[in-house]
């Protein structure tokens, strides 16, 4: 677990707040002065998860190094909504860049913090680039595993809503399988996306052994914050990804954001773990063991799964993935190492 | 032309762009009512002192306890707790422990002798209370509380009632009687003991009262006919209840049958059995799940080594042995006989069938209504006669001391808005918190806390009390159980997850507002409300 769970305290640590807690065991999103790194008024659609994550990530890395932080985001979803000329909703030093480059060009602000340290700046500033899952996984993928291998002094935040979804919901390499995307529609023989391919990147950012990977979802504040703050603690390359439902690309009503999100963790659909030097260190462990189907049915993307005659085959398949992520990060048993 | 290259604009916020817009459902903030104050017949508004209960402020929150009911430490002892019964932590585990947390509350209370406010003003009115039960105390705390001169006038030598003369010591110990009876004194309010009201339109004119609030119980125990041979010892339920209030123990014997399947059928019977009977007997004409006994009573009373003859009815009574015939439900759910018969040796047999209200002091009232034996109220709690209000075991109830409080509680509304020439109009009731409403996966797993229970023996042979209370620690665990349904406990739920930052908060106690000119109306904060507080309203246009 990435933190010391409080219990018996009516809702514990799952809600965002809680009365009853002292006000040093609360989260950052419980403040009444939070930083509100991205800002009301962005053009993000109604319980954007997306929207969400960045503003739970960004505060918590705000609130980490005392606001000392610089942002670069890649071109996509989140750039779109926040930024449109000349109007911003972000409230940090935040720079665009092109969709593939943004660990690239976080790796140039954080070699040129490093020089001005040495001429005496005083403060420590630090560095997050954030992207989508298009511009990490996809685009942006060779820059960032460059910045991975060269174990630069940045952290490095992918929002994976599993899609291109700004440009009409595109299949991406973080595309689920036998999900309906416009460039993997549901028709044919093996309807949605196909099993088989894409990638992890998680997996792939351990396999460089950098010093810290965690994923997240925008289900669960507390653990997320945690996995900031620690990451905010390392010095060299870190890796964080967060799960964040796209109620415009999944086809989930605009209120079902986080419950999708808890949905993808209880089910095993998506592991939520870290890991340091390439070695998986804690899991959250699902709480209320649930089939994907509770995952899958409420999203119309995956919708031709459940239709006259249910795809029960497929299902079963996102089942055996779902369970092999449950084997292999020891989702069940609290991912005692 | 000072900006940089390629800037034509200065920087500005998103702010600007008022997203408010764009929204079709609104969402608000709301109230619900919380099903265990639905349930709960007394009124009592159990989730909003749990609240303070749950931070560990046990004074406010037996403050909040008494704004309803002045008698929590009975209470936390006798209640049969419909509001546990509704409680929707019954579909996350079990239900929260109210009455547990009701009794702690009653029991520090008495432990640091927290007294009740006196009253703001006096109204110069006098009420006449007559009878020192559950309900004629209630109706006096509540009359006292509105400035009203209160006095109780009661026929027996003790305050309590029933829950004296009818609830044996190890249920309710006599000293958590009088200290609660004696705060409510206190505040100013008279009782006359050893005063039997024989008219009341006479007693009223004597002592000048502007309004009466007749609570006299029900305290004749029914008879039933069963041929008896001379010798046998047939006595009724609440005369044997009533005389181990007195010097005189009843004498009866080694081998008691009780007859009856109410509360105090059982109560009789582990008295018996604490008496030193050897066998202490229910016969009862139906099955336990058809016993107006409460089934936990009946449960305690099977652990004390009571045995029951379900589906039975006396037929005779002869000296040492009755006779008893067996009977079956037939398919309307009724009782029939089956002929077939049984011996069972006994000493004495005990009629709990019910009780009876002497009417004796009504007698020349004019616009009374009697019917069934019971006396007829409006929905005001007044008789057929302007300014004789009702209540109790006395009207149509279900008769409970919990029903008893909330009878005088609402009398004394009544009473209090008959004496100013108005009527009492109770505020709308809020939406009912059902669980559907609330989202529990936010709350810890919390087992029920359990009472601790006196050791057997000592149940069958003492007087002792047998439900025990919890201490400190375990009540703030049980309280932490509440999930507060439909009503906030600023979890910062709704401020941490609206992707646009349109909640504000508004600081401790102070909950959170909606702004509107940047909530896209997506909802997320009313599904993840835990307790249920927010709704999701359609825009006009």
């Amino acid at each position: 677990m990435s933190f010391q769970p409080v219990k018996f305290y009516q809702t514990g640590t799952f809600t965002v707040g809680n009365r009853l807690l002292p006000p040093e065991e609360r989260s950052v999103q419980a403040q009444a002065k939070r930083y509100n790194s991205i800002n009301s008024g962005h053009r993000a659609c109604q319980g954007c998860g997306e929207a969400l994550g960045a503003r739970y990530a960004i505060d918590a890395a705000m609130e980490a190094v005392d606001g000392q932080l610089i942002c670069a985001n890649a071109t996509g979803c989140l750039e779109v909504f926040s930024t449109p000329y000349p109007e911003t909703s972000w409230q940090v030093p935040w720079i665009h860049s092109l969709f593939g480059n943004t660990a690239a060009v976080a790796t140039g602000i954080a070699a040129a913090l490093k020089v001005k340290k040495q001429q005496g700046e005083p403060r420590n500033i630090r560095v997050v680039a954030q992207g989508g899952d298009g511009g990490t996984t996809d685009i942006g993928f060779g820059c960032l595993s460059g910045m991975f291998e060269r174990n630069d002094d940045v952290l490095y935040i992918c929002y994976d809503n599993g899609g291109y979804m700004n440009t009409g919901i595109q299949r991406s390499s973080a595309t689920p399988p036998a999900a309906r995307t416009a460039t993997t529609m549901a028709v044919g023989a093996e309807p949605g996306n196909v099993f088989g391919q894409g990638k992890f990147v998680p997996a792939i950012a351990m396999a460089h052994e950098i010093p810290y990977v965690a994923t997240a979802t925008v289900a669960d504040l507390r653990d997320l914050e945690a996995k900031v703050r620690r990451a905010m603690e390392i010095r060299g390359a870190r890796y964080i990804h967060i799960l964040v439902p796209c109620p415009l690309g999944w086809g989930t009503a605009s209120n079902e954001t986080i419950r999708i999100a808890r949905l993808a963790k209880e089910t095993g659909m998506f592991p939520v773990f870290e890991a340091e030097h390439g070695e998986v260190k804690s899991v959250l462990a699902i709480r209320h063991p649930l089939p994907v189907e509770e995952y899958l049915k409420p999203q119309k993307r995956y919708a031709h799964l459940f239709g006259k005659t249910p795809q029960v085959e497929v299902i079963a398949r996102l089942q055996e993935l779902a369970d092999r992520n449950i084997r292999k990060y020891g989702l069940l048993d609290g991912g005692e190492r | 032309m000072d900006k940089p290259f390629a800037i034509t604009l200065d920087p500005g916020s998103s702010l600007a762009n008022k997203t408010g817009s764009w929204r079709t459902f609104r969402p608000v903030y709301l109230d619900r009512l919380p099903p265990c104050n639905a349930a709960c017949p007394a009124g009592e508004n159990i989730q909003g002192w749990l609240y303070h209960a749950e931070s560990g402020d046990y004074e406010q929150a037996w403050r909040a306890l008494t704004e309803n009911n002045p008698l929590p430490a009975i209470m936390g002892r006798v209640c049969y707790h419909p509001c546990q019964g509704a409680c929707n932590r019954q579909f996350v585990d079990s239900a929260v422990g109210i009455n547990a947390v009701e009794r702690f509350l009653g029991d520090e209370a008495i432990k640091r002798g927290w007294a009740f406010g006196k009253p703001m003003k006096r109204s110069g009115k006098r009420v006449l209370v007559v009878g020192a039960g559950p309900s004629g105390l209630s109706a006096a705390y509540h009359l006292a509380r509105y400035g009203h001169a209160v006095e109780i006038h009661e026929a027996g030598p003790f305050a309590g009632g029933m829950m004296r003369f009818g609830i044996p010591k190890y249920r309710l110990p006599r000293e958590v009687i009088e200290a609660e009876v004696q705060r409510i004194l206190d505040m100013g309010v008279t009782l006359k003991l050893n005063t039997k009201v024989a008219n009341i339109a006479d007693a009223m004119k004597a002592g000048h009262f502007d309004a009466a609030f007749l609570a006299v119980g029900a305290h004749i125990g029914k008879r039933a006919f069963i041929p008896a041979a001379d010798a046998t010892r047939i006595v009724d339920a609440i005369s044997v209840l009533r005389s181990m209030e007195g010097e005189e123990k009843p004498m009866l014997g080694r081998r008691v049958v009780v007859y009856g399947g109410g509360n105090t059928a059982i109560d009789v019977a582990r008295t018996a059995k604490r008496m030193g009977a050897e066998e202490a007997i229910i016969v009862y004409r139906r099955t336990r799940e058809k016993a107006p006994a409460h089934d936990s009573e009946i449960e305690e009373a099977l652990q004390e080594g009571i045995m029951v003859k379900w589906l039975s009815t006396i037929k005779q009574a002869d000296a040492g042995e009755i006779t008893i015939e067996k009977m079956a439900l037939d398919d309307k759910g009724f009782p029939q006989p089956t002929g077939e018969f049984e011996k069972l040796a006994a000493d004495s047999v005990v009629l709990a069938l019910g009780q009876d209200v002497d009417l004796g002091l009504l007698e020349g009232v004019p616009g009374l209504e009697v019917k069934n034996g019971v006396v007829q109220v409006g929905p005001n709690m007044m008789t057929g006669h302007a300014g004789i209000f009702a209540g109790g075991d006395m009207v149509p109830s279900e008769r409970t001391v919990t029903v008893a409080v909330g009878h005088g509680k609402k009398a004394a509304r009544h009473i209090d808005a008959w004496l100013a020439g108005e009527a009492y109009a109770p505020p709308p009731k809020h939406e009912v918190a059902t669980f559907d409403k609330l989202n529990s996966w936010y709350y810890s797993e919390a087992p029920h806390q359990v009472r601790p229970v006196l050791d057997i023996i000592r149940r069958q042979s003492t007087f002792e009390e047998v439900v025990q209370g919890l201490d400190e620690g375990n009540t703030q665990f049980e309280a932490r159980r509440c999930l507060s349904c439909g009503n906030c406990f600023e979890c910062d739920n709704c401020y941490g997850v609206c992707p646009d930052n349109a909640v504000i908060k508004l600081g401790p106690g102070k909950r959170f507002q909606f702004n509107y000119d940047y909530c896209k109306g997506c909802g997320v904060c009313a599904t993840e409300c835990p307790c249920g507080a927010i709704k999701m309203v359609p825009e006009e246009n």
